[in-house]
């Protein structure tokens, strides 16, 4: 909406500030000026952002009422200061009300013997400014009003009415021409302005095309209603038809100001196309309408209830008079909601009953008036002060966890992403696990989802990461290593449950170099490796065995062989592995794609390790080496439990478990021709370090030890290797 | 290899004075030619070699034939002659003149290290925003991103007609349609639901800061994401104010922004809060001289508040009677602010992000320079 100052001053005679100031103060008081131009009528043309709920304010005279209040300021009347001559004598146009329930005020007068032509004078000028385009004089006079007071009207060509006019429900299957010259079927919930035989106009949405103002016309009826909003907003959502006045009447206009935009109209079509008023102005009114808006009881407004809700008042730069540390005075309520248009009337002390200006109809409780004290004095010029507070600060239960899991994986190298929160019913097919999603089964469906690909919520992570992951490959972007912590979902439409999930990915070369792995394995050992890095940051991870791995029951979206579940204390806790070749070639990908997909709501809940010192050594250690030939068939986890779970029952009983301090595999070599290592064997190269925590071992316990180990070696259906 | 011993005429200051002066220049401009190992080893052995080195010829010859008085004078010089020589080969040793080239580091080559994850930046803003209210008393609150219509509009005041809750705003989860209104699961649209559940589950007072999740039906573009991220706030006790509200959000801004960040507070509409308002800061850039970022202003709208509106405690109070609990949040006693910002809306501000969708994209490139 655009509102020139010109026409705004025409209402404020007394406003003395310049324009860029007038749209600043404005604009902090929720009026919002966003633009501002070169009118060509002088002054500006304001661009106008105003919130919906002041509709009232959408027009010349609801900003310059505005202004008013702000300045203090007397406003003018409406242009009404030329008083209507009934130059004709008449008894007044016959009007009546049927559909009572949706039509609350009808106003009309008669205007003969016109001659239509342009408009002239200050509408030509405004219109020109405004960009606004004429049609005809008394049109372009409805058009006028509507800019200026906000009230929509209308005229009728009187000379098409057929008897008197009537505001009734459509018939079903009514049909009536619009001025758009579109042709619509009424129906019984439609309510229209009719004469006696016919539908003239949708009332409140679009007037009839039969009954129009042409440049033929020599009488018309000028009309200024008041519709029920409820009532023109289906009718005008049924018909397709969003026009101002529609967009008024389905917000609240002001019941009001019906016959003030009568007379407007009237006087304005006398001066732009001639022509003699015939009779008084008829107004009929019901009054259950009425006492629904004008005639609202008043509110109780409590003086207390203001500061209690507005606190301090910035002292030193407010007016004088005004200024108080101690927060909004009686004398500032009672000047502000008088400027607005409330009539206040004081039952005690700092009581008052407020009657509510008839176009305010979103002002309807003690806390509208409290916020209207306050906008207009302006929020700005309120203190800055900060509440006393006697509560505890409580963390998350999990925070810790949740910053430990985030900073050990941004230390490992991934980087923290988020994804979209939905997946396509394949993938949530594909990737929904009930064991990853506290024993829920089933995905959620969207009713309205933002593209046929986004049909679900996401059941887990691990699709997203794979999308972000072939998102880095299609772009160039060889390596990457991501991790994803958000809510994932499971349930049904009926009951969905939200849990929250865990989900690396990583591609690329290997980021650590170990000659342990085959070069295209040393990816699922890298993100392995970060798994355990990661539970090892939990409680309970030490000792090993409550981490386990098992290349069992996999999910179809992990190749199968490479990929392992992972279980904690127990209960699987994720799953990781490479992507499926299915799986690499829905996203076109040719590179190895590992990703995990951890129940992080499961790992959240565990307490954070408490690191406890073990003592610390003062005696040699000495470093040792086996290597040796394994069958396929032992597995690490064999050769470790074997060394370590029964290094307590080593070489003596005097010997304890602690001087075999640690063991790793250094080296795995598998000959594929089956020359220097027999298929189906592969060659381990295992280091072994022996410390004693009292003395330094001696040459001969080293050996014994040693020989142990060969022999539990052995006893694996290992063969030493020279 | 040895030269030979230039030719003293007699023991006084000028004649020394002349004969050493010849013999530093030639030692400076020896030294100059050096090329490192070999060359600066047959340098050494020239000067100070211990039986063909010249310097000792030279001490040999002169000092046996100097007389008592000028013994002296020539020693001083033989050992700031000697000095100069040491002293230029050490220099030498130094600049790697020794030693075996294939051992020599090219310390222009770049350094390696393992490579760190990087924070994310909405979860990088998220925690700044949540730790300056963290450090104001306030809890962190969290709730579901799949709420009902109960908690994310009704009892918000969103009358049923309200254009928020037009399907083309809100993404629904389906066949829901068969359910009572308030009980039909959508995606959040705000983190403001949570302020309800806060206040079924605790009695007042209550500071809670809500960052979270929430999804529109909005079609994506450069600034436009139909997920994002906001930071929500509550604050409810007995006499809490608007001049709180200023306060606190003032307070809360210079915290993240600055110190020199002004605030001003705009008349707004939301139906949860009443009064309600737009807050903009100071631009960050300019200061408020005005410029690109701030569209030539001065000043960058943030975020959304105002006093928690009585029908949204009359709501909760209601709710809290139908589960057996006091109906605690009087409102005539019990007054409370709300305030809600967009992260990924600062989060583009502060790191000059152009499109919204790279912080969904999981794009390293882009990423990784938040490292």
């Amino acid at each position: 909406m655009n509102i020139l100052t010109h026409w705004l001053r025409s209402y404020l005679p007394g406003l003395r500030v310049d324009d860029r100031q007038l749209a600043e103060d404005l604009t902090l008081r929720g009026i919002a000026v966003e633009g501002e131009f070169a009118a060509s009528c002088g002054g500006a043309l304001y661009e106008m952002d105003i919130t919906t709920n002041r509709v009232d304010a959408m027009n010349h005279y609801g900003v310059a009422r505005e202004a008013a209040a702000i300045y203090g300021l007397r406003l003018e009347p409406l242009a009404l200061t030329a008083p209507l001559v009934e130059s004709r004598p008449g008894t007044g146009f016959p009007v009546r009300i049927e559909a009572e329930d949706l039509c609350g005020r009808f106003t009309a007068r008669v205007i003969r013997g016109v001659k239509i032509g342009a408009s002239s004078g200050v509408i030509a000028e405004y219109f020109a400014a405004l960009g606004q385009k004429q049609i005809l004089a008394p049109v372009d006079v409805t058009n006028f009003a509507w800019m200026a007071m906000g009230h929509p009207t209308h005229v009728f060509d009187l000379d098409k009415v057929e008897g008197g006019i009537v505001v009734r429900r459509a018939r079903a299957g009514e049909r009536l021409r619009l001025l758009d010259g579109s042709e619509k079927t009424l129906t019984g919930d439609d309510l229209v302005v009719a004469d006696e035989v016919k539908a003239l106009a949708l009332a409140g949405v679009m007037g009839g095309w039969d009954s129009r103002v042409t440049e033929e016309t020599k009488n018309i009826l000028v009309e200024a209603a008041w519709f029920d909003p409820a009532a023109i907003r289906s009718s005008s959502r049924r018909h397709g038809l969003h026009t101002d006045a529609s967009h008024r009447f389905e917000r609240g206009a002001d019941f009001n100001a019906a016959p003030l935009a009568n007379h407007l109209v009237t006087r304005l079509v006398v001066e732009q196309s001639g022509g003699e008023v015939e009779g008084p102005l008829v107004d009929v009114q019901v009054q259950a309408m009425a006492a629904r808006t004008a005639e609202r009881p008043a509110i109780r407004l409590e003086l207390s209830e203001v500061r209690r809700m507005l606190g301090q008042t910035a002292g030193g730069q407010a007016t004088v008079g005004e200024a108080s540390e101690e927060g909004i005075t009686e004398e500032i309520v009672a000047r502000y909601l008088t400027a607005l248009g409330c009539v206040l009337t004081r039952r005690g002390e700092g009581e008052y009953g407020v009657k509510l200006p008839s176009w305010r109809l979103d002002l309807e409780r003690e806390i509208d008036l409290i916020e209207e004290v306050a906008r207009v004095y302006g929020y700005n010029r309120f203190a800055n002060t900060l509440p006393v507070f006697e509560g505890a600060v409580r963390e998350l239960p999990h925070a810790g966890q949740e910053a430990a899991v985030r900073q050990t994986l941004r230390a490992l190298g991934y980087t923290e992403a988020i994804s979209s929160t939905f997946v396509s019913a394949e993938e949530a097919e594909a990737f929904r696990s009930a064991a990853l999603a506290g024993g829920v089964e089933g995905a959620v469906a969207m009713g309205n989802p933002l593209s046929a690909e986004a049909g679900m919520l996401r059941p887990s992570l691990a699709p997203g990461m794979a999308t972000m992951l072939a998102h880095n490959l299609h772009r160039d972007v060889s390596e990457a290593r991501l991790f994803e912590l958000g809510t994932v979902f499971a349930g049904s439409t009926v009951e969905v449950s939200e849990r929250m999930g865990l989900a690396l990915g990583a591609t690329g070369p290997a980021r650590t170099s170990a000659s342990l792995y085959n070069p295209e394995d040393a990816l699922f050992y890298e993100v392995k490796g970060a798994i355990e890095a990661l539970l090892a940051k939990f409680e309970g991870a030490q000792p090993a065995a409550s981490v386990r791995f098992d290349a069992t029951g996999l999910p179809g979206w992990i190749e199968p062989g490479r990929g392992a579940r992972v279980w904690f204390h127990g209960e699987q806790i994720g799953v990781f592995g490479e992507l499926s070749a299915a799986q690499l070639q829905a996203r076109k990908l040719r590179q190895p794609c590992v990703v995990a997909s951890v129940d992080a709501q499961r790992l959240l809940a565990c307490p954070l390790r408490q690191p406890v010192i073990a003592e610390l050594s003062r005696f040699q250690a000495v470093e040792r080496d086996f290597s040796f030939v394994f069958p396929d068939a032992v597995t690490w986890a064999a050769i470790d439990a074997a060394l370590r779970g029964v290094a307590a029952q080593g070489p003596s009983p005097a010997r304890e478990a602690a001087e075999l301090r640690s063991l790793r595999p250094v080296e795995i070599f598998r000959d594929v021709r089956g020359k220097a290592v027999p298929l189906g064997s592969y060659s381990l190269l295992l280091r072994v370090v022996f410390q004693s925590m009292e003395r330094t071992l001696a040459e001969q316990e080293i050996a014994l030890w040693t020989e142990w180990v060969v022999a539990q070696l052995k006893g694996l259906g290992g063969v030493q290797r020279a | 290899m040895s030269a030979a011993i230039p030719e003293l005429k007699q023991f006084d200051e000028a004649e020394l004075d002349r004969v050493f002066t010849g013999l530093e220049a030639e030692v400076a401009a020896q030294a100059r030619t050096l090329t490192g190992g070999e060359s600066v080893e047959t340098f050494r052995l020239e000067w100070l070699g211990r039986k063909q080195g010249r310097l000792g010829q030279l001490s040999a010859a002169w000092l046996k034939s100097a007389p008592v008085e000028a013994k002296r004078s020539l020693g001083v010089r033989f050992n700031r002659l000697k000095a100069q020589i040491e002293s230029l080969l050490t220099e030498n040793v130094e600049a790697g003149g020794t030693g075996d080239p294939a051992q020599v580091l090219d310390v222009s080559l770049p350094g390696s290290a393992p490579r760190i994850g990087a924070e994310h930046p909405l979860v990088k803003t998220m925690a700044e925003v949540v730790g300056v209210f963290q450090r104001m008393g306030y809890s962190v609150g969290l709730g579901p991103e799949v709420e009902t219509d109960f908690y994310n509009f009704e009892a918000l005041n969103f009358p049923p007609n309200h254009p928020a809750r037009d399907t083309q705003d809100t993404l629904v989860i389906a066949d829901q349609e068969q359910k009572p209104l308030r009980e039909r699961l959508l995606m959040r649209t705000h983190t403001s639901p949570v302020q309800i559940r806060s206040m079924l589950e605790q009695a007042p007072p209550l500071r809670l800061v809500i960052p979270g999740k929430v999804h529109r039906n909005d079609a994506a573009d450069a600034t436009h994401s139909p997920v994002f991220h906001q930071v929500e706030g509550l604050c409810v006790d007995t006499r809490i104010t608007f001049s709180d509200l200023k306060g606190t959000l003032d307070h809360a801004m210079k915290a993240l922004f600055g110190s020199a960040v002004k605030t001003r507070f705009f008349p707004s509409f939301f139906p949860f809060t009443e009064p309600s308002a737009d807050v903009q800061i100071s631009c960050i850039f300019c200061g408020g001289k005005g410029c690109r970022k701030c569209k030539h202003s001065g000043w960058i709208e943030l975020l959304g508040c105002g006093m928690v509106d009585p029908a949204v405690f009359e709501a909760v109070n209601q709710r809290r009677e139908q589960m057996g609990r006091e109906p605690v949040y009087d409102t005539r006693k019990i007054s409370g602010f709300a305030f809600g910002m967009g992260v990924d809306r600062i989060a583009m501000m502060k790191y000059g992000i152009s499109d919204i969708g790279l912080l969904y994209s999981g794009d390293i490139r882009f990423l990784e320079q938040f490292s």
